[in-house]
């Protein structure tokens, strides 16, 4: 990417762009090798009858999902999502407004499997899938990030992302894989991280973090790794174990144990809580990735399984792991199975086994960004909305200086960071920029209204997105961080070594 | 009489299309598995909980309203008032009317009104709103000159020039006990009596399957109580861990 991004400017009121046409047409990603192809058990490259197989493969799916059946029969075109997807309204290309973006699939669906397509094609919109199509499908449902914002306004639920999900899938079944996910996934059937970090280097790379942490704190803080016999599997999303800010909320979960007395343990086998198997909308990978969790928690003969802060982890960890990989019953029936870090963490807050020490954070001024798939996928909790309360309730117990975004902004109204869905990737850093705009803009009123200096995200992919995007319009990249970060350093330590 | 006979003829097999098309319909939405929990959250973590909010959705379109008021309120006078005016027309299905049938006959007169109003506010912005004009195919064009053409020639009836509506009940219990009774031949009648037919053909293969659709869609249906009871379906209750 040689040529230099303009972020678009911030708009004073949230004003409805006036679409341009094509405006996106260029943005692809990198297309899946051979080899990555062949590692997530799709066809290397562009198989000869791609037209024939996709349009059967997409009946497949179809017949096999009630969410597709539904959602593909039931749109009205009354336009209530024209304006909610932060692509369009960072890009003003109409594809990326989210009914024109189903359509995509919607008319290629209605030209092989409806009566008024079969038969009255331009009546009702319908086209053959051809080579146009396909490429229209590569670049748009790689301009979509799952992020369901969509469907919260739909007055039928209609989810864009299962349909983006089931195009990709098309895709990946004719030969036509995108990069990043695909080389990603392969990584991690292979070694059990999205990085390829093998055991030694991950052993390794956690002795230097029980340093680090002892040097900060003069506490013997652990970060165990296979240990058997421990009560607690935390899987997290492998970045916790390198990338910044992500490291500082690794060091918080580590500190938040220590401090509770808790024993815990990483796991080298599944080293990851990262799952791209459901933005390409593959069920055998999503299932196979996470068999890999059910098997170190038997073979670790863990009590509990904890997972770490990630957005699209904890929509499949929460909403989907107990259909793929359980009955849990292996696992302590006192606790949630699976269970948000913050919701240990506030479980442990609630019984005043830990003590928090706001003033540590006086220097931080802080803002919550609600990762899509927490917000509209998942919960924490007992009650609807505790995906909510609960790492709000984390921070105000934290620090003294908390300011919420505009309301329209959070909760289950909330922006994608930019970079959700599988598009974190480098080659799609223009609509990664463009995409963040709507959270940007929210992001700038809290800091000329309350001098926000701190943005707060429980996601890896917001958090490498916002530490990415952020220089691009004005902020330091440093004003990400984790919440575990904010909440390690709150953390009372001490009286148990 | 031939008139008769045509129109009895088409409203038979549109009613057989109709049922047999929509019923299909129903048994693929109800037979096809949903294999993951997908609700859009905050979902409700209880059944009578999904039950209420299924209801705010087909009664106030709650999602709606938080998306747009325009498409909201010009949405909401049409589906009110075409319920209303569906109600009204029950006395033509009943006899005798039913006491609750005869009380809401004004109120149904009144509600034809705003369900042509609401339908030209829909109408009006897949012309104006440039977003909407870009979505719009044909067909959503179509289906609303369908529906206004069908309230436009039943409020003529009601508010300018009266039909034998005595004759009109007489063909449609014929109708209903296979028993052939003239139809008065006043056209603005055959009018609105042809493009019902035609919508109650079109609609088993059109958008208006989002009225069962939206009981069936798993994003407003499921319960959010994932990790308390083990769902499987379809594919997810097939492989073998």
């Amino acid at each position: 990417m040689a040529e230099k991004i303009t972020p678009p400017p911030l708009r004073e009121y949230p004003t409805i762009p006036v679409l341009v046409e094509g405006a996106m047409a260029h943005s692809q990603p990198y297309k899946a090798k051979p080899d990555h192809q062949a590692s997530v058990g799709f066809p290397g490259e562009l198989v000869d009858n791609w037209q024939e197989v996709g349009v059967k493969k997409l009946g497949e799916l179809v017949s096999k999902s009630r969410a597709l059946q539904v959602f593909l029969d039931s749109c009205v075109k009354c336009g209530a999502c024209t304006d909610k997807c932060h692509y369009f309204l960072g890009t003003s290309d109409p594809n990326n407004m989210p009914v024109a973006r189903q359509d995509l699939l919607r008319k290629v669906y209605r030209r092989y499997y409806t009566f008024a397509g079969k038969y009255f094609p331009k009546l009702v919109g319908a086209v053959d899938f051809d080579e146009k199509v396909r490429d229209q499908w590569y670049s748009y449902f790689h301009q979509c990030s799952q992020c369901r914002r969509c469907s919260v306004f739909c007055p039928y639920g209609i989810d864009t992302a299962e349909i983006s999900m089931a195009a990709r899938e098309v895709l990946d079944e004719i030969g036509i894989g995108q990069k990043y996910c695909n080389e990603i996934l392969g990584k991690l059937h292979k070694i059990g991280n999205n990085l390829g970090l093998p055991e030694p280097a991950l052993a390794d790379t956690l002795e230097g973090l029980e340093e680090d942490l002892e040097d900060d704190t003069g506490h013997k803080i652990r970060v165990p790794l296979d240990e058997k016999g421990a009560d607690i599997l935390l899987i997290t999303p492998s970045a916790d174990f390198f990338a910044e800010p992500h490291i500082d909320g690794l060091m918080g979960y580590a500190k938040v144990f220590h401090q509770a007395g808790l024993s815990w343990t990483l796991s080298s086998y599944a080293s990851e809580a990262a799952n791209f198997s459901m933005f390409i909308g593959s069920g055998d990978n999503l299932k196979k990735v996470a068999m890999r969790i059910r098997d170190a928690a038997l073979e670790l003969g863990v009590k509990r399984i904890v997972v770490g802060e990630c957005g699209h982890a904890w929509r499949v960890a929460y909403s989907f792991w107990n259909t793929l990989i359980g009955p849990f019953d292996f696992l302590d029936p006192k606790y949630p199975a699976p269970q948000h870090i913050c919701e240990v963490t506030y479980d442990l807050l609630q019984r005043g086994a830990i003590k928090l020490d706001k003033e540590a954070n006086d220097h931080r001024r802080i803002t919550f960004h609600d990762s899509c798939n927490v917000a509209r996928a998942s919960r924490m909790g007992n009650i609807p909305g505790g995906q909510f309360l609960i790492p709000r309730a984390l921070l105000k117990a934290s620090a003294n200086n908390f300011f919420d975004m505009d309301p329209g902004t959070i909760h289950e109204n909330t922006f994608c960071c930019g970079g959700g869905g599988g598009l974190l990737t480098d080659d799609l850093m223009e609509l990664r920029v463009k995409g963040a705009l709507p959270r940007m803009e929210a992001l700038a009123q809290v800091v000329n209204e309350h001098e926000v200096n701190t943005l707060v995200a429980i996601c890896a992919i917001c958090k490498t997105q916002f530490a990415k995007v952020l220089p691009y319009y004005g902020h330091g990249m440093d004003m990400i961080t984790s919440l575990h970060h904010v909440v390690g350093d709150a953390l009372v330590l001490g009286g148990n070594d | 009489m031939t008139l008769s006979i045509v129109y009895a003829t088409l409203f038979y097999a549109a009613a057989i299309l109709f049922i047999a098309g929509v019923g299909r319909k129903i048994v693929i939405y109800a037979r096809t598995p949903q294999p993951l929990k997908i609700p859009t959250t905050p979902a409700p973590t209880t059944k009578p909980g999904v039950v209420w909010r299924l209801l705010k959705e087909v009664t106030v379109f709650q999602s709606l309203f938080k998306a747009n008021k325009w498409i909201w309120i010009f949405g909401w006078m049409f589906h009110l008032g075409l319920l209303l005016v569906l109600l009204r027309h029950l006395r033509y299905f009943t006899q005798p009317v039913w006491f609750w049938v005869d009380l809401i006959q004004p109120f149904g007169k009144y509600a034809s009104i705003a369900m042509v109003v609401g339908l030209f506010g829909l109408w009006g912005r897949r012309f104006f709103v440039e977003r909407i004009r870009y979505i719009s195919s044909p067909s959503d064009h179509l289906m609303l000159i369908l529906l206004l053409g069908i309230g436009i020639s039943g409020m003529t009836m009601t508010f300018v020039s009266h039909t034998d509506i005595v004759s009109l009940k007489g063909f449609i219990m014929g109708l209903m006990y296979f028993d052939l009774q003239p139809l008065p031949p006043t056209p603005p009648l055959l009018i609105h009596l042809a493009l019902v037919a035609v919508l109650m053909i079109v609609f088993p293969i059109s958008k208006l399957l989002h009225a069962p659709g939206v009981f069936f869609s798993p994003s407003r249906n499921q319960v959010d109580d994932a990790r308390d009871h083990r769902y499987t379906r379809g594919w997810t209750a097939e492989s073998k861990g």
